[in-house]
Order: C-alpha cells, then structure tokens, then sequence
C-alpha cells in the first residue's frame, strides 16, 4: 500500500518501474543539443497528415507504438492509458490514439501533463488498478501557435520572455518489473498564482507553482536539493528557472546547480533562437524519454526529480484580463526501489 | 512562498524578465521600414515613367507592396523577415498585407467559408474597424468645422 509522507507527498510501496519509453521529435528538436536521442525524428512536420492538429495526433501514436515495441508490450498488455495535449478539447490524444483501443482517460494539465500522466499511470499500478498503464503526451508547434498566438506566417516579433513550444511527444509504460528506473513518491501540486498576466512570460508564470511543490516535498521527506543528482522542471525556461531558483532560497533550499529545465535541454536557445528555452507538453516529454530515462537506466542518474510544470490559462482567459494559473507535479525517480537518496 | 506578496513577485519577474534588444531592434526597424518604402517609391516612379499619372501611380505603388508582400507570405519569407525587420515590416502596409495573407493561408484547413473566409481578418480585423470608425468621427468633425 502506498502511504502518505507528510501533509503531500505519496510514497509508494511496490514501486512501479517504466518498462518502456520513446520520444518523437521533428526538425528543429532534431538540431536540438539532444536531436541524436531521439527514437523517431520526422523531417515532414505534417507527420505524412492533412493537418497539424492530426500531425500532433500521429506523434502521439508513434510515440505510444515505440514505447510499446521497445517494451516487447501490444496494446492489449495494457491496462489504462492517459495521455493529453495543449488543444481543444485534447483531440491530438483523442485522434491519434483512437486506433490502440486501450482503456482511455484524457488528461489536461498544460504543460504539466507528462508528471499528471505518469503520476496517475504508477498510481494505477501501485494500487493494482492496472497491470501496465501508458503516459502519453504531446505538443506541436504550429497546433499551438495557430490555437494559441498568431498565423505561422504573420510577421510579428517575440519578446525575449517568450518560449517557443517544441514539436515533440513521449510515452512511458509504467509496470512492475524488478529493472529500474522506479517510481517512489509522487507529490501532486496545487494551483498556485502570483498575478502574472503576461502570456509572453509563463516561466515566470509557473515558477511560483514549482516552487511551492518542490518546498513541499522536501519538508515533507525531509530531504533537500542535495539528495537527488538533478531537479528536472518541464519548461519554466531560462527566466522560470532563475526565479525558482530565487524563490527555493527565499524558503532556505539552495538549488546549487542541481536545477535542469527541459526547455533548456532541448533547444539552444540562442543558436536556434527560442526564446527563453522550448515548452509545451512534448518538451518535458521528449526531455524525459529521450534523455533522463535512459541516463538512469544506464546508471549515469540515480536520483531524479521530474516535475512537469503548466500554465493554466486559454486565450479566453487572457483576453479577458485574467492572471496566469500555474502548476507543478512532481516525481521521484530512483534507480533504487528503497532507502533515502544520500546527500551527494 | 507563503509570505510572498503578488507585489514582490512582479518586482522578481521584473529583474529576471531581459528587455527588448532596442539597441538592435531599433535601428533594424527604421532599416527594414525605410528599405520597404523606398522600394514603393521605386514603383512608383517606374509607374510614373511608364506614363501613369500621380492620381493612379501612387494607389499603384501601394498595390505593387501589397502583391510583393502576400507573395513572400505565401512562399514562407516574410515572417523570417519579420525576424529581423520587426516593426519595420510590421508598419508599412505590407506588415497588413501579411497580417490577412498569413490567417488565410493558415486557416484554409478549416474550409473556405469558415476557415479562410471567416478568420481572414482575425489579425487585420480591429485596424480595419478602428481605422473606419476613427475615419468616421474625424470626418464629422471636419465637417462641423466647415473644412469642406
């Protein structure tokens, strides 16, 4: 049985394992500093589809389909899946993962839907809901900037703040399985808001989020920045990171370098002119499955926080003047089932 | 976290936040925008010479933009442009040409009715209405002031 550490924090017990993951990207993830981990690149941002909300839908399933083979898995073989995206209605997940015909739960987290996923996916398994379940989520660029911000082809300029959204998605098998890396605790954030309004800035918007889970979660396992090899957030970017990074000292945890942000990973954001780093669901995603997962596997990363982080707002939303709510779900991945992670 | 003000925060965004590069942007905008608008004037001449008269060569000129404009959209160069230019080709009436192209093109997938047709001024739309309505009041007042 899994049990509650603290006021936050669910540890579990029989550790789920992820028994398999993979990461779809496309061109500009590709020359991105990880483009070579990747399992699938597609050079045709359309993913061979009519549109690009379908493009985003076909990610998804060939990112399911990978994770599957790579775990020797079918589709039958699982049990629950979860998976969403950044649009309406989350039909890239509803689309492009129709034909799998796994029991289905559409999630809408932003850009923290990877940590929703894969919380509720070990969640399932520890609680014997499910032998296997899947996580998986994505993002595209051109879906989101068409739902989101501008035509692709109008010729407005970015502010410095703003990030770009990566074309990416991943998917991970969560199992029971004596081969790491695990799951041991999930802590699941609140929503968290400190009035920012300003769309081109949401590092800056989901920082305070992020700060408020990973405060939790060391006060609740007694632990600090020093116990773990890497604190990986989803995508607060160059300006999110810098203010987590202020907010975590403010409440006495120096991060002292073990602070990575998936949007940084992903892209270079100065050769490739992204911004204040990627973002979108697909840029945790990708990060995770593409270059976390298999650094633990191959023992080079043994104790991970991976805490996915959206902005929860919609056009609507902003056009009406309406501050930005953030959120932060957090993960611990270990490459051992038990025992504190020491301080390094 | 608990005892931190919406205030505070916003003060933190502030110096985290960097500032427009205007010491690049700037000058790359009034280049940009010169360039587009000595190339009109360029047209306008070449309409001059071909014998049009000032009443028909400056409206000409203007169309000659706009056709340049909504091509370098179509073929996917104007926003990479718009990269460097910023509000240098967003100001000259090319920035609008490309503000109705790059909707039309893009919301094609929806159909023509309500895809296209319908988003088409999703960006140029307000200038379009505030530009009449403003046009409207200023001429009221001209007229009331007996200009005309």
């Amino acid at each position: 049985m899994p049990t509650h550490t603290g006021n936050y924090t669910i540890t579990m017990e029989r550790c789920p394992s992820l028994l398999g993951f993979a990461a779809v990207g496309s061109k500009k993830e590709a020359d991105g500093p990880i483009g070579n981990n990747f399992d699938i690149i597609s050079s045709d941002a359309l993913f061979g589809q009519k549109s690009w909300e379908l493009a985003e839908g076909q990610m998804q399933k060939v990112a399911a389909e990978k994770a599957l083979s790579k775990a020797s898995l079918s589709p039958g073989d699982i049990g629950m899946l979860f998976a969403g995206d950044l649009l309406n209605q989350i039909t890239a997940s509803h689309y492009g993962l129709r034909e799998l015909g796994i029991p289905f739960m559409g999630l809408y987290g932003a850009c923290s839907t990877m940590s929703q996923g894969l919380i509720l996916a070990a969640m399932m398994v520890e609680g014997g809901f499910a032998g296997k379940s899947m996580a998986v989520t994505s993002s595209h660029f051109c879906s989101a900037e068409r739902q989101y911000r501008f035509p692709l082809e109008y010729g407005g300029t970015r502010t410095p703040t703003a990030q770009w959204t990566a074309t990416a998605a991943g998917a991970v098998i969560v199992g029971e399985s004596p081969s790491p890396p695990y799951v041991r605790s999930v802590c699941i954030g609140s929503i968290e808001n400190k009035d920012v309004k300003d769309l081109s800035n949401m590092g800056a918007a989901m920082a305070p989020a992020a700060a408020l889970t990973l405060g939790r979660f060391f006060k609740d396992t007694c632990t600090g920045p020093d116990n773990y090899d890497v604190i990986l957030t989803g995508d607060l970017g160059e300006i999110g990171g810098t203010l987590l990074a202020q907010l975590m000292e403010r409440d006495g945890y120096k991060l002292n370098g073990k602070h990575a942000d998936c949007g940084l990973i992903l892209f270079d954001k100065e050769a490739q002119d992204t911004g204040a780093g990627g973002s979108g669901c697909g840029c945790a995603a990708a990060v995770l499955c593409a270059y976390l997962l298999p650094r633990m596997r191959a023992g080079k990363i043994n104790e991970v926080l991976f805490m996915a982080t959206g902005a929860l707002m919609s056009p609507t939303s902003v056009q009406q003047g309406q501050d930005i709510p953030g959120i932060a779900h957090l993960v611990h991945l270990s490459t051992k089932k038990s025992g504190r992670p020491e301080v390094s | 976290m608990e005892n931190l003000t919406n205030q505070a925060y916003t003060e933190m965004v502030k110096k985290a936040s960097p500032p427009s590069k205007s010491a690049k942007n700037i000058p790359m905008a009034f280049l940009f925008g010169g360039l587009i608008c000595a190339l009109g004037h360029f047209f306008i001449q070449m309409f001059k010479q071909a014998g049009l008269s000032d009443e028909i060569a400056f409206p000409a000129g203007s169309i000659a933009l706009i056709f340049l404009a909504v091509l370098l959209t179509g073929l996917g160069v104007y926003d990479k442009l718009a990269r460097h230019g910023g509000g240098g080709t967003l100001v000259p009436i090319t920035g609008f040409a490309n503000a109705i192209a790059a909707p039309a093109l893009e919301f094609k997938s929806e159909g023509y009715v309500l895809g296209l047709g319908a988003k088409m001024f999703s960006v140029a739309g307000p200038v379009i209405v505030y530009g009449v309505a403003s046009g409207i009041i200023y001429g009221v007042i001209i007229y009331l002031m007996g200009a005309y």
